[in-house]
């Protein structure tokens, strides 16, 4: 793919993002609309983040890409041969080794360091879209702060369900001001939004980038009576026993058995090369 | 027992290899030539340039070769490889008043100087189907008249002297660039227009149809409907002047619209404008009518509330690319967020059931 400039976007374009992104990272939490391009892949399978993800990667990087937070999910496989063929940068699975990691709907298990970048692709980077479905709309309420349909919203939830019946894309507050869409993460990774990493957000359909700085502090919107839980699966895996890890669940049989695994497909085997076995995992090895 | 989800590679590689074994189809059966999409499926190629926003025949003949003939796959090929070409700069605006028509037809005046031609059109042949082509595709040379060598005057060039029609007042201002610019809201005519242009025919006849329909209808009349060539023109900096770079074939519509006056403005006929490349009549009349639709501001009417009136709804949602792609990544895996709904699903059922069950035990 000799044809094309340094991870596909020429360097205009790239400037464009890179600018996108340094006011994504000077007003935390704030959208910031760019002139997202077409990319080779379609809109909404990660268009955003390829875009952030090339305007950032340097050919000295080391690049991850997870969905679901796994390396071998079909879509992260497609947008990591991209970026080895367009950008020839090295790749890994390891989240240690990573210099620069794009991610659909996780946060690794690992704690992220100060030299490493986390690029989330986003569906619908706007919060309040579903509760108000114009931008015109929406874009004012941001700039007044007015966030009170949110609080009614999880208001109306605690009235009818008893909780908050937002599972994933759970939103924050960045920074004390504006309400931000974590993307779709489930709620468990958003305590770890508060990292030492620097954090991108790219919505390429929607034409959006924010960010989220180092040490910014992030808070899950709740209240006092009701507080923020980061839940998951009530198991520990059944592979590498952590029960500090975010599970899905996979059906074994048509019985419907059930086991659970980490998600985090990287911190699970690291997990099981340091010894560490779960309920299942001689089976597996068998 | 684990079930595995490893080997997704392996899995991309062989299904791309069935896909490229599937678009060629039995290979008893000659392979497509490009030429031959450009020739004689010259309409989808006009329709995947214009939506493409790529004016490139031989491009959207092989895009339309390599999507095995899905139009919104092959628009997004054109759209990708557009994307990575470098801009030298602008051309000057086409004059279409210069056009060397194939087709021109005017439903508000019954002749006109330049007179109606009906050019290459599907309009009143008989939709039979002509089993004689499914054997044999010769046809006859069709008659030649000679071409009209001075230019086609404008239709509602006539309108204008009556003072009878809205005024479209020249600017020199450049207009902002769909594919430059993030779309801010609210937008402006020439970016609604370029928006139009590539936008889904479906999606834009749909909307059009439903200003016909009754959802802020604005009765249209085609003023003109012209097809034909004109010249692209670029300002050479080093030469100081323009230069012909090429010749693009373009669909234009004007319609000539009823308007019983407003607040601001006096009664007159108002217009909708409709330009998009290629033989594409369907696309232009219905650009043409959401236009018009979409100006209810500008002529001081009412906001009725139609979709075609919303400029967000109408632009948010006429790109297929955009469209296509979000709806087919519900496709991906999501079982990060659906086993968080499991869970919290989970939950409140156990504490709805709690919450039941004391209440009937003391009854």
């Amino acid at each position: 793919m000799s044809e094309y400039n340094f991870a596909y976007l020429d360097e205009q374009t790239k400037r464009m993002i890179r600018r996108a992104i340094l006011k994504g990272l000077a007003v935390p939490g704030y959208q910031v609309p760019f002139a997202s391009r077409e990319m080779p892949m379609p809109y909404g399978w990660g268009t955003g983040g390829v875009q952030v993800s090339a305007a950032t990667l340097t050919p000295e990087d080391t690049f991850k890409v997870i969905d679901q937070g796994a390396d071998d999910t079909t879509n992260a496989v497609s947008i990591r041969k991209f970026f080895e063929n367009t950008a020839g940068v090295e790749t890994t699975e390891e989240t240690e080794k990573a210099t620069v990691i794009q991610t659909r709907h996780r946060i690794p298990e690992a704690k992220l360091r100060e030299d490493q970048i986390i690029v989330y692709q986003v569906p619908i980077p706007e919060p309040l879209r579903f509760l108000e479905p114009r931008e015109t709309e929406t874009r004012k309420m941001h700039s007044l702060e007015e966030y009170g349909l949110m609080h009614v919203k999880l208001y109306e939830d605690i009235s009818q369900h008893g909780a908050i019946s937002t599972a994933y894309a759970y939103p924050v507050k960045v920074s004390d001001r504006y309400v931000m869409d974590p993307s779709p993460i489930p709620k468990f990774d958003n305590p770890k939004l508060e990292m030492d990493a620097i954090q991108l957000f790219g919505a390429g359909r929607e034409q959006r980038i924010y960010a989220v700085p180092p040490h910014t502090k992030v808070v899950s919107l709740d209240f006092e009576d009701y507080p923020f839980e980061a839940t998951k699966a009530n198991h520990p895996c059944d592979l590498c026993g952590a029960e500090d890890s975010y599970l899905d669940e996979v059906i074994m049989d048509d019985a419907g058995n059930r086991m659970f695994v980490c998600s985090d497909t990287d911190y699970c085997r690291s997990r099981r090369e340091a010894g560490h076995v779960g309920r299942l995992a001689e089976e597996d090895a068998a | 027992m684990y079930v595995a989800v490893k080997g997704g590679e392996k899995a991309i590689e062989n299904a791309h290899a069935w896909l490229a074994e599937e678009r060629r189809g039995s290979t008893d059966v000659t392979e497509l030539s490009l030429a031959q999409i450009r020739e004689q499926l010259s309409l989808a190629v006009n329709r995947v340039m214009a939506e493409g926003s790529l004016f490139d025949p031989d491009l959207a003949a092989l895009a339309i070769k390599q999507a095995r003939g899905d139009l919104i796959e092959a628009i997004f090929l054109i759209r990708a490889y557009r994307t990575t070409l470098p801009r030298f700069g602008y051309s000057n605006p086409v004059e279409t008043g210069d056009m060397a028509c194939d087709r021109r037809i005017s439903a508000t005046f019954k002749d006109a100087p330049g007179g109606q031609v009906l050019g290459p059109t599907f309009d009143y042949t008989h939709r039979l189907l002509d089993f004689k082509l499914a054997a044999d595709g010769e046809v006859a040379a069709a008659p030649e008249g000679s071409a009209r060598q001075e230019p086609t005057p404008h239709i509602t060039e006539f309108l204008k002297g009556e003072d009878i029609i809205q005024d479209e007042p020249p600017s020199d201002a450049t207009p902002g660039d769909l594919t430059r610019e993030p779309m801010e809201f609210p937008s402006n005519r020439p970016l609604r227009l370029q928006s139009l242009t590539r936008g889904d025919e479906g999606f834009v006849l749909g909307m059009a149809y439903s200003t016909q329909r009754g959802y802020a209808r604005n009765h249209a009349f085609v003023g003109e409907l012209r097809i034909g060539k004109v010249a692209v023109e670029m300002d050479i900096p080093e030469l100081g002047f323009a230069i012909e770079i090429g010749e693009i074939e373009l669909t234009e519509c004007e319609t000539v619209n009823q308007f019983k006056g407003s607040k601001t403005e006096p009664p007159q006929f108002t217009r909708g404008y409709g330009l998009v490349f290629g033989q594409s009549e369907r696309k232009s009349i219905a650009m043409a009518l959401v236009d018009r639709a979409l100006r209810w501001e500008e002529l001081g009417e009412d906001n009725l509330g139609a979709p075609a009136q919303d400029e967000e709804f109408v632009l948010s949602h006429s790109d297929n690319i955009q469209a296509t792609g979000f709806l087919e990544h519900i496709k991906l895996p999501h079982y990060v967020d659906f086993q968080s709904e499991l869970e919290l699903v989970r939950k409140l059922r156990r504490e709805a059931e709690e919450r039941i069950t004391p209440k009937e035990a003391a009854e």
